[in-house]
């Protein structure tokens, strides 16, 4: 009986195939709009995330002074961190994988006409390891480099491109600020971060180097940590927190003099924002396909108005109410899922060309598909319920009698 | 008292619609009993009451008051699903306006009343195209109403009212919308069936010629029966 009710109904919408196809179109553009809605801000969502990923994996980034509080800028009165800070981290911190001590400035760069300014960092090898940089051309730093603070420089993409355009920057000399540096190695480019900062404009030297000719000290700027793949950033973190206090003597009741910057943590804050924004939009959409739903409601309950001459007929030559009723309603049932699924089709569609025109990766989701389908269907039910009932509770005289 | 009760009995059926000052006495207390295999044609002007007995009859409607027996069934006292089970068990509607679904071909419509009956598809099909063999028509089993005469329709009506193989068909005003030729073959039509399959006819027209083809005529006035006769004592 379900089976005929469902072919009885398909007819109808073949029937009356302008209209049906009106009819749907609600739904159709409420179930698209979901769609896309969702797919693209995943897309973003995903991006970001993998942005920020290119920072470094389960990075943790250590400073002195601290960033939060009372909204003044770094605490100048804290004691700066020291080398030797960062080589406790290594020795004493579980699941720790690498630990890179960098002394940070930013310096003029020439080479012959052409100059910028740019980051500087003081390293060691192990900066590239933990910041996930890989060379290019040329090399990393030597061990003798590395002790004796050579002045031998490895350059980002971005300096190259500035400053040597298409030649080959190997072995040139380049002046930063007041001192001449031999470039050893160029670095693989990685591309803008999460937050747009351009990852690849920066040269690094050896350590010594950069303190002893361009910072005039041996203070260092940031610790970076490398927490080991599965150990969880955060319980690293408290470990180089309770490590530091102690070496900088907080006592019980002092707050931090230092800040560790957990990149999980930052890329679950943005990844939750997206997802958020994304949950929105969707939430937005899903009231278009609401009216879509009363769209549907409109049209069934003219259809009933319509053909109450073909009810009066059913319920005479011996139709149940409750079986007019489930005719009208699978009509509905069946007209909003068939939007639905070409709803989800234009939006698995839309979603697809304007990932690629927004450069965003395309996701599939196939939940929010899932979803949309049930809802659609539900949609036909919830709206299809009240025209059906006016449709089963008829009087069949009344019904024959209209014309 | 094992009196078995014929097809049909009404004893002091009412209708009224309203309340108070503007009720409508529709039917006035109708006795009536109609035996199987009668032909009877109800007469009578409009507002006689003729169609509201005529939907009691046939289940579309209940009395206010008063019996209605239909083989052996109270009818009375039965729920509305009840009352569609006696229609899809007994009852065959001819109605004036055909009532065919458009759009939708002769046997498919003949088969309508089977698949609320649940009969399997090929069986379905089998038994439409006997019903409109029956009235002549298995030519035009895959014509649309629209592609048929008036009176080709009015059979196509009546195929789909014998399909179910009713004991009663009931007919309001079958030939109303017909000319007079197609309102004869119509009329023989039926009047074939009530003979050669026994058929209980019960038909409400307001035109003589046409009841002169059943053997009772009812008159009804105001609800009430005015005369009932049998042909042989017509003048």
């Amino acid at each position: 009986m379900i089976w005929a009710t469902i072919l009885m109904a398909l007819r109808e919408i073949r029937r009356n195939g302008l209209r049906s196809l009106l009819t749907m179109l609600g739904v159709v553009i409420g179930v698209g709009a979901v769609i896309a809605l969702v797919s693209v801000g995943r897309g973003a969502t995903a991006k970001v995330t993998e942005d920020i990923g290119k920072l470094g994996k389960n990075l943790l980034t250590v400073s002195a002074g601290t960033f939060s509080r009372g909204g003044g800028g770094a605490g100048i009165s804290a004691p700066p961190l020291r080398i030797d800070d960062a080589n406790a981290i290594r020795r004493d911190i579980l699941g720790v994988d690498a630990v890179a001590a960098a002394a940070a400035s930013s310096a003029q760069v020439v080479f012959g006409n052409s100059n910028q300014r740019t980051s500087v960092t003081g390293s060691d090898n192990s900066f590239f390891e933990v910041r996930g940089y890989v060379v290019d051309k040329g090399r990393l730093f030597s061990r003798a480099e590395t002790q004796s603070g050579a002045a031998a420089c490895v350059i980002g993409a971005t300096v190259r491109s500035n400053l040597f355009q298409a030649r080959d920057p190997i072995g040139q000399s380049l002046r930063v600020g007041s001192i001449a540096c031999n470039v050893v190695g160029l670095l693989v480019a990685k591309g803008q971060a999460g937050m747009g900062q351009d990852q690849d404009d920066l040269v690094v030297m050896p350590m010594r180097a950069v303190q002893r000719r361009i910072t005039g000290n041996d203070n260092i700027q940031s610790i970076f940590v490398a927490a080991r793949e599965g150990e969880g950033t955060g319980v690293v973190a408290e470990r180089i927190r309770g490590l530091l206090r102690q070496r900088r003597h907080r006592s019980e009741g002092l707050d931090d003099d230092f800040t560790i910057r957990d990149m999980a943590e930052i890329a679950e804050t943005v990844t939750g924002a997206s997802t958020a924004l994304t949950a929105l939009l969707g939430a937005i959409a899903a009231v278009s396909l609401v009216v879509g739903g009363i769209g549907i409601m409109n049209i069934m309950l003219v259809s009933v108005t319509e053909r109450t001459r073909e009810i009066g007929i059913r319920l005479a030559i011996g139709a149940f109410g409750s079986e007019v009723m489930l005719q009208f309603l699978l009509e509905a049932i069946v007209l909003s899922t068939l939007g639905g699924v070409i709803g989800i089709c234009l939006g698995l569609l839309g979603s697809y060309f304007a990932a690629n025109a927004l450069a965003l990766p395309f996701v599939l989701a196939p939940d929010i598909v899932a979803l949309a389908f049930v809802f659609s269907a539900l949609v036909g039910v919830v709206f299809g319920y009240l025209p059906a009932r006016k449709a089963a509770n008829l009087d069949p005289i009344e019904a024959l009698r209209h014309e | 008292m094992t009196q078995t009760r014929p097809l049909i009995e009404l004893s002091q059926v009412h209708k009224r619609y309203g309340e108070g000052e503007s009720e409508v006495r529709a039917l006035d207390g109708i006795d009536l009993r109609i035996e199987r295999g009668e032909f009877v044609a109800i007469m009578g002007s409009s507002g006689s009451g003729k169609s509201t007995c005529m939907n009691i009859l046939g289940c579309l409607d209940r009395p206010t008051a008063g019996e209605y027996h239909l083989a052996d069934v109270l009818v009375t006292d039965l729920p509305g699903d009840g009352l569609t089970m006696l229609r899809r068990h007994y009852i065959g509607f001819v109605f004036q306006g055909f009532n065919l679904l458009a759009r939708t071909s002769a046997l498919e419509n003949v088969e309508l009343p089977l698949v609320y009956r649940r009969v399997p598809r090929a069986e379905r099909e089998e038994r439409a195209l006997k019903a409109l063999a029956l009235v002549g028509l298995e030519d035009r089993v895959d014509h649309a109403p629209s592609q048929l005469s008036g009176g080709q329709q009015q059979r196509v009506a009546i195929a789909r009212a014998l399909v179910t193989e009713p004991d009663i068909l009931m007919a309001d005003e079958p030939t109303g919308n017909l000319d007079s030729a197609r309102t004869q073959e119509v009329m023989e039509l039926l009047q074939q069936l009530n003979r050669e399959r026994g058929i209980t006819i019960v038909m409400v027209t307001h035109e003589p010629d046409v009841a002169a083809f059943a053997r009772r005529n009812l008159v009804f006035r105001d609800g009430r029966i005015l005369s009932d006769t049998l042909a042989g004592e017509r003048a």
